[in-house]
């Protein structure tokens, strides 16, 4: 294996709604605001899949969304790194016996990261991204 | 082309969603466009459908409540609580007082923190993120009390059929206090930056206007009807919880501006006033909350054979921070209810959009979206509104829909 070569860019992060209940979503969008403001390290939410390096996917997948995760999935371009936020994108949670469910998340794209948590604090988002990080330097080292 | 005009005023259609940056959630939207002007607006929900309903119908309430906590993340309590009241109906069962109390408290912190995101979300559409960033950072205030008091930032699970989960300690009272403290030292200063920037003012004067009568001819809810000058909250027009012992005026924007409008700028001053107002509805409950129990019963297997016993039916309703959420249970002598039906607030606001979008410029289709606070995910049902002709669709026809739509998008 080669040495990881560092990420050598600010880390970009796309953000999908898959039907959940909107707890994650508002956790995401607190976890950059002021209080953890990751942004001084580059870290946002951008508002296309094209400029993004990390998919964060939430919720359970219901059965509308799972094409459009697979398309909003290859279009974010190589080398990528997909985190699961929350339990239902990870298991169901506590939507495991719906009759309107495609997922979990894993069950439709490769999932690297999840972050555990109905809903996760932020702390736990943020920790989230970092290994998300750590994953991306080693697929960009392993490429270079 | 001999004639080129009819050509550049061709109406042409516009399709957002239902992935898209605005809004966190799901929804399809189809604007016709002519020029920079909208003609027609349409959407399509039912996105984020989960099937909770059905889901319920298989679980008892007490693991309902967990469920109506996921219904929306931002009005957790809500949902819980209209759903509790329309078991303790049927049930017949007498909330004790003081929980009553703790239940207002916390449906009051929620809504300030659910205001203070909307408010956050609303600057942020308008393309002034320092006051998304301004605004999210005091909303942490709040979201760190109810932490204190509930034990969670987001789904609380504080509420319980016949009470709540969690007493409030005389040693916390300091801690909501400071909070209290906090936001009403911090509301001239919220009021002056929203209501008097220039930038916000232009936006947000006459832009998307609801009238009074569309307001009232399309069921419109909360804050979006009371800032088209429509005077109903559920807390004062049909008390429940504590809400009845406590001195409660519906906020209607001519009382801060001289005049209603029904535009976005009305419902901004309806959500920034509505924040001062839970945080002195706070106050009072603080003051006379009553000693005592804070559940009907304690012991879980004593609550279950009791709902082997409930007959009946009982409709629950709560004043959400989007509007009224009403939750109709029927209970047949089983664990389960054998029906159970959820009308979240959304649900009634979102037809408001299509008076308000049209004629309105493209580039105020995201502020005029956002204005009304919705919330897909407490909304989606299976309903599909297309000219005014509305008709409810199976599972199966969507599943088709949505499989012909990819397929259309694909090629
Ligand atoms: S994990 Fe929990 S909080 Fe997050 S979206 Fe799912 S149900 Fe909501």
């Amino acid at each position: 294996m080669k040495l990881t070569k560092s990420f050598n860019r600010s880390l970009w992060a796309f953000h999908f709604n898959s039907g959940s209940c909107n707890g994650c979503e508002i956790e995401i969008v607190a976890a950059i605001t002021p209080r953890y403001d990751p942004e001084r390290f580059g870290i946002k939410l951008v508002g296309s899949p094209r400029h993004a390096d990390l998919l964060i996917v939430t919720g359970p997948v219901v059965k509308k969304m799972r094409d459009r995760l697979l398309r909003v999935y290859e279009q974010v371009p190589d080398p990528k790194v997909v985190m699961c936020v929350g339990v239902c994108g990870s298991s169901g949670g506590p939507f495991y016996d719906s009759y309107n469910l495609d997922g979990p998340v894993d069950d439709v794209i490769p999932v690297d990261v999840y972050v555990p948590g109905c809903p996760p604090r932020p702390e736990a988002i943020i920790y989230g991204v970092v290994r998300a990080q750590e994953k991306l330097e080693r697929l960009e080292g392993e490429r270079a | 082309m001999s004639d080129g005009n009819p050509a550049k005023t061709t109406p042409y259609t516009v399709p957002i969603g239902p992935i898209h940056p605005a809004l966190k959630e799901p929804v399809m939207f189809t604007f016709r466009m002519n020029g920079e002007q909208i003609e027609k607006a349409d959407f399509a929900p039912g996105q984020t459908h989960r099937g909770i309903e059905w889901m319920g119908m298989r679980r008892n309430p007490i693991q309902i409540v967990h469920l109506t906590d996921r219904i929306c993340g931002i009005c957790g309590v809500s949902h819980s609580l209209a759903f509790a009241r329309a078991v303790e109906q049927i049930m017949e069962i007498d909330v004790p007082e003081r929980a009553d109390y703790i239940r207002a408290i916390i449906a009051e912190f929620e809504r300030i923190q659910s205001h203070l995101l909307w408010a956050g979300m609303a600057a942020h559409e308008l393309g002034f993120d320092t006051l998304l960033h301004l605004t999210w950072r005091v909303r942490e205030q709040a979201m760190d009390t109810i932490e204190l008091l509930t034990g969670n930032r987001v789904n609380y699970g504080i509420i319980q059929i016949g009470g709540v989960r969690r007493d409030i300690t005389p040693d916390q009272h300091p801690a909501i206090h400071e909070c209290l403290d906090y936001y009403r030292d911090l509301q001239g200063k919220l009021l002056r930056i929203f209501l008097e920037d220039a930038t916000i003012q232009m936006r947000c004067r006459d832009c998307g206007i609801l009238t009074r009568d569309d307001a009232l001819r399309l069921c419109t809810v909360g804050p979006t009807a009371r800032a088209s000058g429509v005077n109903m909250d559920v807390r004062v027009d049909f008390p429940y919880a504590a809400y009845g012992d406590l001195d409660i005026e519906p906020i209607l924007p001519d009382r801060y501006l001289g005049e209603t409008r029904g535009d976005v700028f009305d419902r901004i001053v309806v959500r920034l006033l509505e924040v001062e107002q839970s945080a002195g509805i706070i106050r009072q409950c603080l003051d006379v909350m009553p000693a005592g129990d804070i559940l009907w019963e304690t012991k879980i297997p004593k609550i279950l054979a009791a709902f082997k016993k409930a007959h009946g039916e009982a409709v629950g309703r709560h004043e959400a921070p989007r509007g009224e959420v009403l939750h109709y249970v029927r209970m047949d002598g089983k664990e389960h209810p054998t029906a159970w039906k959820v009308k979240a607030s959304s649900y009634s606001n979102l037809m408001s959009w299509i008076p308000m979008l049209e004629g309105e410029q493209i580039a105020d289709i995201p502020i005029i979206v956002a204005s009304i606070d919705p919330c897909l995910s407490c909304t989606d049902r299976v309903a599909v509104v297309r000219g005014g002709r509305r008709s409810i669709m199976t599972k199966e026809e969507l599943h088709r829909l949505s499989v012909e739509k990819t397929r259309r998008l694909m090629r």
